[in-house]
């Protein structure tokens, strides 16, 4: 242990990182509702009508729309695929198991600019447009990893025993996961599936490469909006992405432990 | 019954498979189709005949542009990896050593800025440098000197928002590799006669320097490969390699250049990788997740 003084010292330190980290943030919330035209300091008024005009703003109610559509399919495939592979690299042992999980994290070290540009290409040569379906597929390659990463140290944790025993009592393979392995796994399927939603609302870097011309999704949209000036809308729109993905995972987070509680 | 004994089981591919294909198709080929692609002739804004030359492997190496591009990146991942490292560690300790109960609130208080929007956070820097930002409004409050001082649009005001958006993923690494710590090993020097500050030195830095490793990899991997906040952040002359890469691609529609230009950027930061792997193996990294 330290020194008392240095660990005071150390602390306040640590207390300034945690200010640096929410400083900027603490900014946007404050700045959504201020009523003046141009985004700013000094703060003149209190207002909500940045929230109206968002409310009204059809290009980022659409983008929102495409973002939610987007970030739900992506949770979909990426946890599906996820889960199977976790399946295969917990419970089996076969030959090559450290190389398959390299090469599983491995979209996560390719540079996403590189990733997207590749991606771009080969369709190109195939001859195929950009889509809504390679923003699909592209975000769930971003996010497959991730996945993997959590539901894998999840599935360890997980005792085999469970799953012997029902097998010895005649459940097939398929019966043994839906009904004893699932239901054991669905705190991390479930946290993988919101790793993957999160990625892929955020994603900027690629999907500026990947997005058909008049398609955007939020923060594509953000990215547009910039060009001009940061306007007081961009920061209600923040306050309410920050709602979205702080907020949620937090309500989740907390209704599961008052659920787990009132159980025992 | 050793493993050899075993038949081959096929179930694990067979669950495999899918990612398998997946990462395949949409990685790998495209990867190797970017290599190809380097070799094809520009010849008018979105259009290229396939062919195999160097012209574009000339024009990277021949053209100082490129070279410095190549070399700012390197220099400020660099800075950015360091002063992450610097910033970070000290946090990373504190919530590691601390007695406090609520250990996990401390963590999830930092794991906080990773869910919200990488856009919004980096912008959320012109509200605090910029002319009408929070740093001039307090000096103007205060009535200090010759306002708005310009601090936007500047390579300070891109490390910033850089550091700002990757430092949880150093404390995190960080903290993983101090958690794992056996917790008796400092005090078992200080009873061997070591101060505060050589049982940290001698034990317990060295035992974290894996995760410290991991953190600095992932920071100088993803800020060498960014070009969104230069973007937003930076002036015209702050452009990293990255938005050479956009710039081909998005703005100049010059395909095999830009997969010229994507390809140096991966075999750059493939490079590093690939050395910390030699050096430290990849478990490290997986264990920040789990």
């Amino acid at each position: 242990m330290m020194k008392p003084r240095v660990w005071t010292l150390l602390k306040f330190y640590t207390l300034l990182v945690y200010g640096f980290m929410f400083a900027p943030i603490v900014v946007v919330l404050i700045l959504a509702f201020n009523s003046s035209q141009f985004g700013g300091f000094p703060i003149e008024g209190f207002s909500l009508r940045w929230f109206y005009e968002l409310a009204e703003n059809e290009a980022i109610v659409r983008a929102l729309r495409t973002s939610l559509l987007l970030g739900a399919l992506t949770a979909l495939i990426a946890t599906t695929l996820g889960v199977l592979a976790s399946m295969a690299l917990v419970r089996y042992r076969f030959p090559g198991k450290q190389w398959i999980t390299t090469f599983l994290i491995s979209p996560v070290l390719v540079p996403e600019t590189v990733l997207a540009v590749g991606l771009l290409i080969f369709l190109r040569w195939l001859h195929m447009p950009r889509s809504f379906m390679l923003l699909l597929i592209g975000h769930s390659i971003i996010a497959l990893p991730f996945v993997v990463l959590v539901v894998q140290a999840r599935l360890i944790g997980i005792r085999k025993d469970y799953e012997e025993a029902a097998r010895s009592l005649g459940a097939n393979p398929v019966q043994t996961f839906f009904q004893i392995t699932l239901p054991l796994l669905m705190p991390a399927v479930f946290a993988g599936a919101l790793f993957a939603f999160t990625i892929s609302f955020d994603n900027i870097t690629a999907t500026i490469f990947w997005r058909p011309s008049g398609m955007e999704t939020v923060p594509t949209q953000i990215f547009g909006m910039l060009r001009n000036s940061v306007s007081p809308e961009i920061n209600a729109l923040g306050f309410v992405m920050i709602c979205i993905t702080v907020g949620l995972p937090l309500l989740a987070g907390g209704l599961a432990r008052y659920f787990s509680r009132r159980k025992i | 019954m050793s493993d050899a004994n075993l038949p081959i089981d096929r179930r694990p591919w067979l669950l495999l498979s899918p990612a398998l294909v997946f990462i395949t198709a949409l990685v790998v080929i495209p990867m190797a189709f970017i290599l190809v692609y380097s070799f094809y002739e520009n010849i008018d804004l979105a259009v290229d005949v396939p062919a195999f030359q160097f012209g574009n492997w000339q024009e990277l190496f021949t053209d100082s542009y490129y070279h410095t591009a190549i070399w700012k990146t390197l220099r400020l991942s660099v800075i950015v990896t360091v002063l992450a490292a610097v910033l970070g560690y000290i946090p990373a300790y504190v919530i590691a050593m601390t007695k406090y109960r609520h250990k996990w609130l401390l963590l999830l208080l930092l794991i906080l800025p990773f869910w919200i929007s990488f856009i919004i956070r980096t912008l959320s820097w012109i509200h605090i440098f910029g002319n009408q930002g929070a740093l001039n409004g307090l000096m103007n409050l205060l009535g200090l000197g010759d306002l708005p001082i310009q601090i936007m649009y500047t390579e300070f005001t891109v490390i910033v928002g850089f550091i700002h958006v990757f430092l949880p993923y150093m404390i995190l690494n960080v903290y993983v590799s101090l958690e794992g710590i056996d917790e008796n090993l400092e005090p078992a020097a200080r009873t061997l006669g070591a101060t505060p500050w050589q049982a940290f030195r001698e034990v317990t830095l060295p035992l974290s320097l894996p995760g410290l490793a991991a953190g600095s990899l992932l920071v100088f991997v993803l800020t060498g490969g960014s070009y969104v906040t230069p973007l937003i952040l930076g002036g015209p002359s702050d452009f990293l390699f990255g938005n050479l890469v956009y710039d081909a691609v998005v703005t100049e529609l010059n395909w095999p250049m830009g997969a010229t230009l994507s390809f140096t950027l991966l075999f750059l930061l493939g490079s590093v990788v690939i050395l910390y792997s030699r050096l430290m193996g990849m478990n490290q990294l997986a264990k920040a997740f789990g």
